[in-house]
């Protein structure tokens, strides 16, 4: 069992190996490369939320002084498969949403580039732009695509409704029948952005043998490789990906927006060619998650238990289909026994940026749905809304509203360890309210490669695929020092580029410490074998006769050998006498994510006057199976709550009539700052995954998923009535306020 | 318009470089002298990415020009370690994990050693207050202000 592992290692809080690069200015992110001869490139964008391009010209901008690139739609014929990617990148027929990217130009200085632009000409028919997800779904709407049928059937007309999804048990109407009581709700959650503080960038080199290289910021050089290859048509063999260091990136860095562009018009120029994104660019082009339209319905009987349940959401796609609409319905009702269920999920194209994936993507807003019908059921019984949580709670054995059957999870352990908590247990400040909500995301495996090296002086270093976005250099250094049974200090971890380390997918799904981290502690297990190989051959004995202890090998128990043990450094250095280097490996495609749960708390307090809300306290607990380095995992659980109640409370993409977004900026894209937050208690909840050496599940993308509904609730017991739409801005709680008559 | 010359001292160094007019100081940092320390998150003085000390102030290099740099003190993230080390506030920030990603720390390190420079006993309200021009999208704010009440005390021990 992991609970009786005598950790050394794992569990401790040691600086990280970039850290001191991070501290200093020395780690070199995705804008920071500069080549000799690097042109700038930068991208005309779409003045329209939707038309049809009629005609491109760029000869007047290939002409402009200091150009020597220009490229529309027309330059990228794309490969097989590319689609709605390469559509993406650069538009072709149609812009999809105001910002989507028409053309591009390379030049000697920004300012050329800048310039030339404006010398771009573009003919479009401008068209209705569809805007919320009403009009989107209504009968006879405007097609965001023509050519669009939901689930691609045909033989119905055309839609904007891409796709839809089903999840469904047991008899629901009879379900609601057996209910003493059944809660219904209806909310409604604007589009929001990732708001990673590092914009895209890259910088694209493309040799005269055809071969190029990209540098950039990415949650995943291996799938950037193969994005830009696709778009491009060209081999994945002749592109190269380094990943720089990556300035956050929440989802939003799984694709490529500029990567092919780079790389093309460096094929034209035979130059190095740089692009790097505005701030607005980043909001207007990048990003976001859907806006959804959700409504939660939940039945229980007196004494709490649920008998059925039902959700019905509708996610806005953007531009393209892909919605996280499976996420969405996975999420909705997992944490909870319901016999009686059914789940819809609806993936609608708007005339909006194409969202990409954000933290737990769509879980917060459906979750927020159910967990705010859960509050209002708790109140109708009367019951404490972690009670009625408990009551419900999924556990070992339960099956999942998706199919599978739980193993292990922590959720009654965090509901458990939540109820007693002293933030819990202390009264509710004078005037404030407080709301409780659950969180849930499953965890994903996919595939990861490690290596692991040993220098004739026992130094370790592990090399893996995964970029580094919040510590996970520390993990596995972590988990490399204690499979190996050397100190952390011995060991350094770093992130290689495509060439240079095997695949990985990408950092996301809370896969990395999991998944790459299974493969780097296979990795040190090939070593200790290597290692106890070639001690027997140094000592005459046999393999079987050696183990490998607090990083020596001994000679087992019994056997009679009279040698002195062999440190990881004695076996280095004379590797060559026994096979030569040391060289450890592993590649696996992960399976057993263990699902992440969380309880979280809050207590708010609403100036009836303005509207605002304050977040008191924040409490946030959490399964994470093994904390590897308790620090990152509390930093992710702080900096999820924070995203979580800033979503809550502020953040949406606000359009006007023309569908232009009207808050492209940070000035008025709030995010929180430090004076709008109280600390974030954490508390980690440690069930083992059993699929994991160590326990781990991964703990990224669960901290965002409670904090919405968690703000919600709390703001309904203060105000007495519930304002089930976000965000909670000043505004919107004002105008809620003087509708139920002033705020008393 | 033809380029400005500008003389200036960078990190303790005197330093002299060629601008645009129109150049930001944030430009000149990381374009013309190779100080990529210093980070753009917006360009319009709302992230706080860009965080310089000019003669002492905390400024954003993003809303300067380079040809303002002329005659003043800049200090930049390059210029916080000593060549004995680290200073303690970087080293707090380690110690406490607070970076992430670490895009937003050159900013955060600066924009605190000003504070520490004008305040070395700040509460926790005026560090967050202090603090509030600097955007960190991973941490939550939670170990930045902790590493910031560290450091304070840790310098306030060595003083």
């Amino acid at each position: 069992m992991a609970e009786a592992l005598d950790l050394k290692a794992i569990g401790t809080r040691p600086v990280r190996p970039d850290g001191i690069d991070k501290v200093t200015g020395r780690a070199a992110f995705g804008a920071d490369l500069h080549l000799p001869n690097m042109l700038h490139g930068m991208v005309l964008r779409s003045p329209h939320a939707h038309a049809r391009i009629k005609r491109v010209d760029l000869t007047r901008a290939r002409a402009a002084e200091g150009v020597l690139a220009a490229v529309s739609g027309a330059d990228f014929p794309g490969g097989a498969g590319a689609g709605d990617l390469a559509k993406n990148v650069i538009a072709r027929d149609k812009v999809l949403y105001h910002g989507h990217a028409v053309a591009a130009v390379a030049a000697k200085t920004l300012l050329q580039a800048e310039a030339a632009l404006d010398l771009i000409e573009v003919d479009y028919e401008v068209l209705d732009p569809v805007m919320s997800l009403d009009e989107a779904m209504a009968d006879g709407a405007t097609l965001v695509n023509e050519s669009q049928h939901t689930n691609g059937d045909t033989s119905k007309p055309a839609s904007n409704i891409a796709a839809t999804q089903r999840f469904e048990r047991g008899d629901l109407e009879a379900g609601f029948a057996e209910a003493d009581i059944v809660v219904e709700t209806e909310h409604r959650v604007p589009m929001a952005h990732q708001g990673y503080i590092e914009p895209h960038a890259c910088t694209a080199t493309a040799n005269e043998d055809g071969k190029a290289t990209v540098w950039c910021c990415t949650q995943g050089h291996f799938d950037v490789r193969s994005l830009t290859a696709q778009v491009l048509g060209e081999k994945v063999g002749n592109i190269k990906v380094i990943p720089s260091e990556i300035g956050g990136g929440f989802g939003g860095k799984t694709t490529i927006y500029l990567e092919p562009l780079a790389v093309r018009m460096s094929q034209m120029t035979g130059r190095p060619v740089k692009m790097t994104m505005s701030r607005e660019d980043v909001f207007r082009a990048t990003g976001p998650t859907s806006g959804t339209w959700c409504r939660a319905k939940i039945g229980a009987k007196k004494d709490g238990t649920f008998t059925a349940a039902s959700a019905w959401l509708a996610y806005e796609a953007g531009a393209f289909p892909g919605a996280p609409i499976g996420p969405g319905c996975m999420s909705v009702l997992a944490p909870y026994e319901v016999p009686n269920l059914v789940i819809e999920g609806n993936d609608v194209l708007v005339n909006k940026p194409k969202v990409c994936a954000y933290r737990a993507p769509g879980a917060p807003q459906s979750m927020h749905a159910m967990e705010s019908a859960i509050d209002e059921l708790a109140r109708q019984l009367d019951m404490d809304p972690i009670d009625l949580r408990l009551k419900n709670s999924a556990a070992e054995g339960t099956v999942a509203p998706y199919g599978p059957r739980f193993p292990a999870i922590g959720l009654r352990e965090c509901l458990e360890a939540a109820k007693v908590h002293p933030n819990y247990t202390a009264p509710v400040p004078e005037g404030a309210g407080r709301g409780v909500a659950v969180g849930f995301w499953f965890n994903i495996g996919m595939q990861s490669s490690a290596e692991v090296r040993i220098a004739e002086d026992g130094a370790v270093t592990v090399m893996e695929g995964s970029p580094d976005i919040g510590g996970s250099r520390a993990s596995m250094a972590l988990m490399a020092a204690e499979t190996l049974g050397v100190p952390y200090e011995q060991v350094k971890a770093h992130v290689g580029d495509t060439e240079s380390t095997g695949f990985c997918n990408v950092t996301g799904g809370s896969r990395t410490t999991f998944a790459t981290g299974m493969a780097v502690v296979q990795a040190c297990e090939d070593i200790i074998a290597q290692c106890k190989q070639r001690a027997a051959l140094t000592w005459d004995l046999d393999e079987e006769q050696v183990d490998w202890v607090d990083g020596e090998a001994v000679p087992k128990p019994g056997v009679n050998a009279d040698v002195k043990p062999l440190s990881l450094a004695d076996i280095a250095r004379g590797a060559g006498r026994t096979g030569g280097p040391l060289l450890g490996r592993a590649s696996l495609n992960a399976q057993g994510a263990g699902a992440s749960f969380s309880c979280n708390f809050t207590d708010t307090i609403v100036d009836t006057e303005t509207g605002k809300v304050d977040v008191l306290s924040f409490t946030a607990v959490q399964d994470a199976g093994r904390a590897i380095h308790p620090s990152y995992v509390e930093g992710q659980m702080q900096g999820g709550a924070v995203q979580g109640i800033g979503w809550a409370l502020n953040e949406e993409y606000i359009y006007d009539d023309n569908g232009v977004m009207e808050n492209a900026g940070f000035l008025d894209y709030r995010v929180p700052v430090a004076s709008d937050m109280p600390m974030i208690d954490t508390e980690i909840i440690e069930v083992p995954n059993p699929f994991h050496p160590y326990g781990v599940r991964g703990v990224g993308e669960t901290p965002i998923v409670a904090p919405l509904a968690a703000v919600s609730n709390a703001v309904r017991d203060q105000l007495g009535f519930r304002i089930p739409d976000l965000p909670l801005s000043p505004p919107r709680v004002l105008e809620a306020i003087d509708e139920q008559g002033g705020g008393d | 318009m033809s380029k400005q010359h500008v003389s200036t001292t960078i990190n303790g160094d005197g330093i002299e470089f060629l601008c645009e007019p129109h150049q930001s100081l944030l430009e000149v940092l990381r374009d013309e002298l190779g100080l990529t320390g210093t980070k753009e998150g917006c360009a319009t003085g709302d992230c706080g990415a860009c965080s310089v000390m000019i003669d002492g102030r905390l400024v954003c290099s993003c809303l300067m020009l380079g040809v303002e740099a002329e005659g003043v003190q800049v200090t930049t993230i390059e210029g916080i370690a000593g060549a004995d080390g680290l200073h303690v506030i970087q080293q707090k920030y380690l110690e406490h994990a607070a970076l992430q990603c670490g895009i937003c720390t050159p900013g955060f390190i600066v924009a605190t050693k000003a504070l520490l420079e004008k305040n070395p006993d700040p509460d926790e309200t005026t560090i967050r207050y202090w603090l509030a021009g600097n955007l960190c999208r991973c941490t939550g704010y939670d170990k930045i202000v902790r590493a910031v009440q560290d450091a304070a005390q840790s310098l306030a021990y060595e003083a």
